[in-house]
């Protein structure tokens, strides 16, 4: 931002004076454009979204509208309210998926890390195969099982599917593996503290930035997923915003005046996800991701 | 955490997940349930929700429904059928004309964004460079977004009445850029992909970066190295483990290929029902009740996920235990 055109004096760049400035600049420069690429939608879709449906198609698109407060009640108002179903269910989905499936991998990463039993292998091993298998692909037969136990269609079906994460157990083990000291366990058992009240007040606590990342892969993971609810809800007051927004958009191919809806629509629907992730990155542990595989 | 225990995951991949469990070595012996208790929901949800739904569909895909004559009306029953879905899917045009777009989408999709999420990562991670804070945040936003909104509104962004892109250069004469038809499509489907993807990845990157002690880069520069030197002699080899984790990863994630398509569906003719694999099995599921066709391509698909992310993990390791001897 601040020495991108400007020929900075060298002094001013921290440096050992004597080398050439476009060390600092060429480097500074790739890297501001790349931010501004991934900015541009971004910017793009806000102002968008204050233009009227005439504006839209007329105005330049970088012009702001006059249309942002009309967009925003037609908005809530869309098949009553359905807006704002749609983005209560994504947190519904986002939030309790993610919450559960933190805490079952924290358990399962805790038990493959700090215990020897029988079996351990196989279930770290199949895990890991889990890992690789996209997600995605199991959709369809995951369907067809629930719609025999009689599960498919409601919330039930996005939701359950959506607590086992392969990836997130594999990190809790990373994660305990590492942080959770031998002897403090030892300690406890010692003293006569059941392993739940050991894992309670001593683990949990121990593994809590570990859970933190979990949470978020897993809650942005389930936010993001599309196929899923789209294959499994049969009815719309169960979308998330993922297959709402979708279902907008595809209906205004017919009706263009769903096209000023679905982007504002879109804005509104990434603000809160922006917000949380911003806020919510210093206490990521990516290390976890990215040290896990040093051999 | 630099936990090194971690090679697990190149050793399972090295070798096939085929030892069953092994006596306890006894060094606790008063725990025995507890484990089981604390893993018991993980293994349950596995078992259901993955382990089940794959041997359906691989049960299923070895199967068909055949009209049985006899009577006045014919009858739908199912039989076993042995490979016939197999044989069927893979000689169906469309799914392999699916495969082929798919192909050229993810030579377009992966290197571009692995490479620009390693360039970024190395350029955050030279001590000069300024405005790291904003454009490390800037370039990470996208993960927030998800990718049928990211196909939103990247298509309003093609489309050529609310494309400013479009507007510029017809502004110039040169008439609309053609985003959404004919070859045009790739780039502009490969260029959502790059845009979500790359700031996670730079993450990944980035962080591991950071884990390598600054004495290297010390004697480097003491022996007056330079960055650019520095940057692809040591960091580069240095967080290899870091991008073959994201290559794998970003392999999974075009495979997957699924919500972007569909969204620009109804901005485009050129995007058919059957434009990605995962388009053709949801019509063979959904829309022509097909399931067996739609199991066997599932199958395939996953299958063909696991082999490549093997493969490719299998030739690091080569790489590195060869180097190592």
């Amino acid at each position: 931002m601040t020495a991108t055109g400007v020929r900075a004096p060298l002094s001013a760049t921290g440096r050992p004076a004597g080398r050439p400035a476009w060390r600092t600049i060429l480097p500074t420069v790739i890297l501001v454009i790349g931010a501004i690429y991934c900015l541009i939608p971004v910017i793009w879709v806000f102002i968008a979204s204050t233009k009227s449906r005439g504006e839209l198609f007329t105005t330049f698109s970088f012009a702001p509208g006059t249309g942002l407060f009309g967009n925003l009640a037609d908005l809530f108002a869309y098949g009553g309210g359905q807006f704002g179903l749609w983005a209560a269910n994504s947190v519904l989905y986002a939030g309790v998926g993610g919450v559960l499936s933190t805490l079952v991998s924290a358990g399962a990463g805790y038990a493959l890390a700090k215990f020897d039993f029988r079996g351990r292998d196989l279930i770290f091993y199949s895990i890991l195969a889990g890992v690789l298998i996209p997600g995605i692909t199991l959709a369809v037969p995951q369907y067809l099982l629930l719609s025999q136990l009689g599960l498919a269609g409601g919330p039930l079906s996005v939701l359950l599917p959506s607590i086992i994460s392969p990836f997130g157990i594999y990190l809790s083990r990373v994660f305990a593996a590492s942080a959770i000291p031998q002897e403090i366990l030892e300690a406890g058992r010692i003293d006569g503290a059941s392993e739940w009240r050991i894992f309670r007040l001593v683990v949990l606590p121990i593994m809590l930035p570990g859970m933190v990342t979990v949470f978020l892969l897993q809650f942005v993971g389930i936010w993001n997923n599309f196929l899923l609810p789209f294959v499994m809800l049969s009815n719309q007051g169960d979308y998330p915003l993922t297959v709402g927004l979708y279902t907008l958009l595809a209906k205004g191919s017919g009706a263009p005046a769903l096209y000023s809806l679905a982007i504002i629509g879109a804005a509104v629907s990434i603000i809160p996800l922006i917000c949380l992730v911003l806020f919510l990155q210093r206490f990521w542990r990516l290390d976890l991701i990215s040290g896990g595989l040093k051999g | 955490m630099t936990t090194s225990d971690l090679a697990p995951i190149e050793a399972s991949v090295a070798r096939a997940p085929r030892r069953g469990g092994r006596p306890p070595s006894g060094r606790r012996p008063r725990v025995r349930l507890a484990p089981y208790l604390f893993a018991g929901p993980a293994v349950v949800l596995y078992v259901v929700f993955m382990l089940i739904p794959v041997l359906y569909a691989i049960y299923l895909s070895l199967r068909a429904y055949r009209l049985q004559a006899g009577g006045t009306f014919g009858r739908r029953v199912e039989v076993f059928v042995g490979l016939e879905n197999y044989v069927g899917v893979l000689s169906d045009p469309e799914l392999l004309a699916s495969f082929g777009r798919l192909a050229v989408y993810g030579f377009i999709a992966v290197p571009l964004t692995l490479g620009l999420a390693l360039l970024f990562a190395l350029l955050l991670d030279v001590p000069a460079v300024r405005a790291k804070r904003f454009s490390r945040t800037a370039i990470f936003i996208p993960y927030a977004v998800p990718g049928v909104v990211a196909a939103l509104m990247w298509g309003f962004m093609y489309l050529p009445s609310t494309s400013p892109f479009s507007y510029l250069t017809e502004q110039a004469g040169w008439g609309p850029i053609p985003f959404l038809t004919g070859p045009g499509l790739f780039g502009s489907l490969a260029n959502i992909a790059i845009w979500g993807g790359v700031g996670f990845n730079m993450i990944i990157i980035y962080t591991s970066l950071r884990g390598i002690p600054d004495e290297l880069f010390e004697a480097a520069r003491l022996d007056g190295a330079n960055e650019l030197q520095i940057a692809l002699r040591i960091k580069v080899p240095l967080v290899g483990p870091a991008i073959l984790l994201t290559t794998v990863f970003a392999l999974i994630g075009t495979l997957q290929l699924y919500g972007e398509p569909m969204t620009l569906k109804p901005m485009t003719n050129d995007i058919s029902q059957t434009w990605a694999p995962l388009m053709t099995i949801y019509r063979d599921a959904f829309l022509t009740d097909n399931l067996p066709a739609a199991a066997a391509s599932s199958t395939i698909l996953a299958l063909g996920t696991v082999v490549l992310s093997l493969i490719i993990l299998g030739i690091v390791n080569r790489k590195r235990f060869g180097a190592r001897s």
